[in-house]
C-alpha cells in the first residue's frame, strides 16, 4: 500500500548507458543494502513466528493488534529517523510523550475541553516542546544528547508534576477511538469490511497510477526506464501485497484508524524527505554540514525544524497511546529502530520506509515473542542483540564495498 | 662522531596515481641545522613521515641510517625511541591538560601504572627550564598562547631524549617576537648538540639559523647546499625552476569593467583575536578576467576568499565588496550565492561534497530552487541537470547516481565545479582547483576556467602552483602574512618574481617601502 512512494526505485538510468535487467536489479539493491537486507529479514521474522505460533502471527486479530500496539513507536520512529538523518538524537519523545498525553487528560477530562480543541492544543504543546530543543541545540549549539537528555527529565517530571500520581480517565470516547478504533463499517452486509476494501481498492489504485506516471515522466525527460518486464513484476509485486494485507483487515474489524494515520505520516514525510528541497538539507546537513553550509543551506534552521516536527510528533504518539505510555522505553524503541532501518550513527543516511521497517522488525519481535511465551526479559536481550546485529551486518557490508 | 647522524638513500614513496617522493636523498651532520625548502607539495612532509615512521617502513623503499644505524621504524614510537622527535604544524597537545601532563603524555613518569607527580613535576620545571618557558607546569595548555604552546612541543621532546628534532613550518602560526625566541632555541640546542630538521618558508629565517638547505622539488631532490654565503634569489631558483610542463587553453582575453572588487579586508583569526590573518587585503577582478593569488601555506588566500564568501572564516574586523561597482552584503553564504559569487573550495572531500550522496544531488544542493517549484524538487529535472553536467564536464563514473565518495579526485573536482556553475554565477573564486589531481583532469579544468572567463565572468583563482596561475591568468596577486604583496600582469611576471614577492617577511616589506 502506501511503501509505493518511498519503495527505493531502481534509479533511472541515462539512455546512453542501456543495462541488463539483472545489472539494473543489482544496481538497484546494492545502494539500500540494510533496507532490502531488514526488508527480508522482516519477511523471514514473520514467516518464523507464523510458524512457530502455529498461524496465530497474521491471524487478522493479531494483524490489528500488532499495529495498535506498535503504532506510537512507529510514529516516533518516523521522527527519530529525520533527526538521525540530520545528525542528531532525541532522548527525551518517550517522556515528552508522556507529558502531553497527560497534559490532554488534564485538558479533556479536568477541564471538559473538547477533544478536537485538546488534541490541537496537545500537538501545539508538542511543537513547543520540539522548540525548545531545537533552541539550544541549533542556535546555541548544546549537543542533541544533552538538551533531550535534560528534556527528558523535565517532561518526566512535568508528567509526575501534572497527574500527582493518579491516573486521569475517563477520556471522551470519539477521543478514545483514535487509539483503538476503526473505520465504521458502510453497506450491505458481506463477509468483509466493506469500507476497507474500498480504501484498499483506492490504495491500490493510486499507487499503480503513480508508478505509471512516474515512469511516463522519467521517459518525457529522456531516461532510462526499467524493463517492461520488471515494470510489471513490480506492478503485480505491489498489487499482491495490497490484496493480502486489505482482505486481512477487512475480514475483521476493518482499518485501525491508527493505520490511517501512520500511512498518511509514511506518504507525507516520505515524500517530503525526498522531494523537498527542507528533506535534501535535511540530508546535505547529516551527510556533511561544512560542505552544506558553505553550500548555502541554513543548517540551524532546518535542524531546528527537525525538532520541532519531533516534539509534534512525540505530540501525538502521547495522544494517541495515552493509555500505554505508562510501560517500557519507546525512546530507545524508536532509536533502536531507525538503525535497524538503515540510518547512520553519523546522520546523513536513512529513510522513513526504513524507520517503519524497522519498527516492524521490533514490533513483530515483540509481538511474537509474547505469542511463543518468550519472557520480557528474554524480550529485550533478544531485541539488543538484533540490534547489534543488524548494524554489525551494515558496517561490515560497507567495509567490504569500501576497499 | 664522524660522518652525518642522519643518512636517507634513494627514498621514493608512491601513494595510488601519484610519485610523492622520487629517489630522495638527505644527509644531516650531527648537531646541524638543516633546511629544507620546496612548494606546497613538493614531498617536504611525506619525507619526513618517511622518517619518523608515519609511513612505515615497507610502504615505501630506499634506506635510512641513524646514529650509523639502519633503521626500520614501523610507526612514530620506534623513531621516537631513536630519539627522532617530529613536531607538526599542527600541535598535538591536548588542550585540558597541564603543561606537564602534555610533555609526559605517552612517556609518564609511572610506578606500576601509577603517574609519579613528584618526578613529573620536577623533571617538568627542568624541562621548562631549558625551553626557556616561565610558566607552572600545573598550567592547562589551552591557557598559554601558540608560541608558549610550541615551547611546551619542545619540551616534550626533550623528555624523549630527542637527538634529531624535526620542525614543520615551526613559525608559521607565531608572531614575530615569539618566532625570535624559537629560533634562538633551535640555535641553543645546536650547542648542546641537538641536530635539527627545520621545513620553512621563510628564507630570511633559514639564513638566520640554518647551516645548510636541502631543496626538493616535485618530489626529487634538487640539491644540497651550506647556507653561508648563498643568497634567497638562489634558493628560490632552486624551488621554482621547472618548465611550463601543463597545457593550457589558448585564449584571447576579452576583459570588461570591474565585476568583483574587495577593499582593505582584514579578518582575525577565530580563536586568537591578537592575530590578522587577512591584513587590509584589495583585490579585485573584471569581467571576463583571470586573476591569480599567489602565496605560500598559511599566507590567508583561502581565509580571505572564505571570509568573502558569507563570513565562512574567522571574525571580520573590516573591509568591503563591490560588484560592478555597488557595494554588496555577502554576511551569509546564501546572500553570497545571491549575488552571484560561487567559491570552490580547496578541501573538496571536508568542504565542498556530500561524500555518502550521489553525483546528482551534490550538483543541484547550492541551487535546488533551479529544478523545484514551490519547495518540491523535481527529480527528472535535477537528473537531467545532472546527466548534462556529466557530459559536459567529462565527469566518469557509471551514471549520476553513482556516490561521490567513490569517484577519484579530479572527478570529485569536476562535480564540485558543475555545483557552483549551476548556481549561475558571475564570479567564480576558485581555492586550488587543481590540487592533487591528476595531469588529465587538470587540463580539462583549465578548459573549463577558460570557458568561463570566455562567457564574461570574472574568474579569481587561488593556487600555490605558480605554472599553473602564470599559465592560466591575466593578472596576479601574491600574498604573504596576510597582505596582499603584489600585484603583477602576466607579461611581467616570472615564478622567479613571484616566489619573491610571496617570501616576503614583513620586516623585509616595510624596508622597501
Amino acid at each position: 500500500m502506501a511503501q509505493t512512494t518511498e519503495s527505493p526505485q531502481a534509479p533511472v538510468l541515462p539512455k546512453t548507458e542501456r543495462a541488463s535487467t539483472g545489472a539494473l536489479l543489482v544496481r538497484a539493491l546494492r545502494g539500500n543494502v540494510r533496507q532490502y537486507g531488514m526488508l527480508v529479514a522482516l519477511a523471514l521474522i514473520v514467516l518464523l513466528f507464523q510458524f512457530w505460533t502455529d498461524g496465530i502471527l497474521l491471524q487478522p486479530l493479531n494483524i490489528t493488534n500488532l499495529i495498535q500496539q506498535n503504532g506510537y513507536i512507529l510514529i516516533l520512529a518516523i521522527g527519530m529517523m529525520i533527526v538521525i538523518i540530520a545528525g542528531h538524537i532525541d532522548l527525551s519523545v518517550g517522556s515528552l510523550a508522556a507529558f502531553v498525553g497527560a497534559a490532554s487528560a488534564v485538558m479533556m477530562v479536568k477541564h471538559d475541553m473538547p477533544w478536537p480543541v485538546a488534541l490541537v492544543a496537545a500537538l501545539l504543546i508538542g511543537g513547543l516542546a520540539g522548540a525548545w530543543q531545537g533552541f539550544w541545540i541549533a542556535y546555541i549549539g548544546i549537543p542533541s544528547f544533552i538538551v533531550t537528555l535534560a528534556g527528558m527529565l523535565l517532561f518526566r517530571g512535568g508528567t509526575q508534576i501534572l497527574l500527582q500520581g493518579q491516573s486521569i480517565a475517563p477520556f471522551p470516547t470519539g477521543f478514545q477511538k483514535i487509539g483503538s478504533g476503526f473505520l465504521p463499517q458502510v453497506g450491505p452486509s458481506t463477509n468483509y469490511h466493506n469500507l476497507t476494501l474500498l480504501i484498499g481498492a483506492a490504495v491500490l489504485a493510486i499507487a499503480v497510477l503513480q508508478e505509471v506516471r512516474g515512469r511516463r515522466q522519467a521517459a518525457s525527460y529522456g531516461l532510462e526506464l526499467l524493463p517492461v518486464g520488471l515494470f510489471a513484476a513490480k506492478l503485480a509485486a505491489i498489487t499482491a501485497a495490497v490484496a493480502v494485507f486489505t482482505l486481512l483487515l477487512a475480514s475483521y474489524h476493518g482499518v485501525p484508524i491508527v493505520l490511517l494515520i501512520l500511512g498518511g505520516l509514511l506518504v507525507g514525510f516520505g515524500y517530503l524527505m525526498r522531494n523537498s528541497i527542507l528533506g535534501r538539507h535535511t540530508y546535505a546537513i547529516g551527510g556533511n554540514e561544512a560542505a552544506a553550509k558553505l553550500s548555502g543551506v541554513k543548517s540551524k534552521r532546518v535542524v531546528f525544524l527537525a525538532f520541532v516536527n519531533m516534539g509534534v510528533l512525540a505530540a501525538l504518539a502521547g495522544l494517541v497511546f495515552a493509555a500505554r505510555l505508562n510501560a517500557g522505553t519507546p525512546e530507545l524503541e524508536a532509536i533502536a529502530a531507525a538503525f535497524i532501518g538503515g540510518a547512520s550513527a553519523t546522520g546523513g543516511v536513512g529513510t522513513v520506509l526504513g524507520a517503519i521497517i524497522g519498527g516492524l522488525v521490533l514490533g513483530v519481535l515483540n509481538n511474537g515473542m509474547s505469542l511463543v511465551g518468550i519472557g520480557t526479559d528474554y524480550q529485550q536481550v533478544i531485541k539488543g542483540l538484533v540490534l547489534l546485529a543488524a548494524v554489525g551486518f551494515d558496517v561490515y557490508n560497507k567495509r567490504k564495498v569500501g576497499s | 662522531m664522524a660522518g652525518p647522524i642522519l643518512e636517507m638513500r634513494s627514498i621514493t614513496k608512491t601513494f595510488p596515481g601519484v610519485k610523492a617522493l622520487s629517489d630522495v636523498n638527505l644527509s644531516v651532520a650531527p648537531a646541524e641545522v638543516h633546511a629544507i625548502c620546496g612548494e606546497n607539495g613538493a614531498g617536504k612532509s611525506t619525507l619526513m613521515k618517511v622518517l619518523s615512521g608515519v609511513y612505515p617502513h615497507g610502504s615505501y623503499q630506499g634506506e635510512i641510517e641513524f646514529q650509523g644505524e639502519p633503521c626500520e621504524f614501523k610507526d612514530i614510537r620506534a623513531s621516537e625511541r631513536r630519539g627522532i622527535v617530529i613536531i607538526h604544524q599542527e600541535l598535538a597537545l591536548v588542550p585540558y591538560l597541564s603543561i606537564a601532563e602534555n610533555i609526559f603524555l605517552g612517556n609518564e613518569h609511572a610506578g606500576r601504572g601509577f603517574i609519579d607527580w613528584n618526578r613529573t613535576l620536577t623533571h617538568a620545571q627542568q624541562l621548562l627550564k631549558r625551553v626557556g618557558l616561565d610558566e607552572s607546569p600545573h598550567t592547562r595548555v589551552a591557557d598559554i598562547g601558540v608560541g608558549k604552546q610550541q615551547l611546551v612541543e619542545i619540551a616534550k621532546a626533550l623528555a624523549k631524549e630527542v637527538k634529531l628534532l624535526i620542525l614543520d613550518e615551526p613559525t608559521a602560526a607565531l608572531n614575530d617576537e615569539d618566532s625570535r625566541k624559537l629560533l634562538d632555541l633551535i640555535l641553543e640546542l645546536k650547542a648542546q648538540g641537538i641536530a635539527c630538521i627545520v621545513i620553512s618558508h621563510k628564507l630570511n629565517e633559514i639564513a638566520r639559523v640554518a647551516d645548510s638547505v636541502t631543496i626538493l622539488r616535485d618530489g626529487q631532490t634538487i640539491e644540497t647546499i651550506p647556507v653561508e654565503g648563498i643568497t634567497e634569489d638562489r634558493i628560490i631558483r632552486g624551488m621554482v625552476g621547472r618548465d611550463l610542463e601543463h597545457r593550457y587553453p589558448e585564449r584571447t582575453p576579452e576583459i570588461g569593467e570591474i565585476a568583483l572588487a574587495i577593499e582593505d579586508w582584514t579578518v582575525q583569526h577565530p580563536l586568537d583575536h591578537q592575530r590578522k590573518v587577512v591584513d587590509g587585503a584589495s583585490v579585485n577582478v573584471r569581467h571576463g578576467e583571470i586573476v591569480g593569488i599567489a602565496g605560500l601555506m598559511g599566507a590567508g588566500r583561502t581565509e580571505l576568499a572564505m571570509s568573502v564568501f558569507g563570513r565562512s572564516y574567522g571574525r571580520y574586523t573590516g573591509g568591503r565588496v563591490l560588484l560592478d561597482g555597488k557595494e554588496i552584503r555577502t554576511r551569509t553564504v546564501p546572500e553570497a550565492i545571491g549575488h552571484g559569487i560561487a567559491y570552490v573550495t580547496e578541501d573538496r572531500k571536508q568542504l565542498g561534497l556530500n561524500l555518502m550522496d550521489d553525483i546528482s544531488r551534490n550538483i543541484s544542493l547550492s541551487a535546488l530552487g533551479k529544478v523545484a517549484r514551490r519547495g518540491w524538487v523535481n527529480r527528472h529535472e535535477e537528473t537531467k541537470v545532472a546527466e548534462s553536467f556529466r557530459k559536459s564536464m567529462n565527469i566518469k563514473a557509471p551514471s549520476v547516481f553513482a556516490e561521490t565518495g567513490k569517484l577519484s579526485g579530479g572527478n570529485q573536482q569536476k562535480v564540485v565545479l558543475s555545483k557552483w556553475i549551476f548556481t549561475g554565477p558571475e564570479v567564480l573564486i576558485l581555492d586550488e582547483p587543481t590540487r592533487g589531481i591528476d595531469i588529465g583532469a587538470k587540463a580539462e579544468i583549465y578548459t573549463v576556467i577558460a570557458d568561463l572567463a570566455a562567457q564574461g565572468k570574472a574568474v579569481l583563482v587561488i593556487s600555490s602552483e605558480l605554472p599553473e596561475l602564470l599559465g592560466l591568468c591575466d593578472r596576479i596577486y601574491t600574498m604573504a602574512e596576510g597582505r596582499i604583496t603584489g600585484e603583477v600582469d602576466r607579461s611581467e611576471a616570472t615564478q622567479e618574481s613571484l616566489m619573491r614577492l610571496m617570501t616576503q617577511a614583513a620586516d623585509q616589506r616595510h624596508e622597501q617601502v
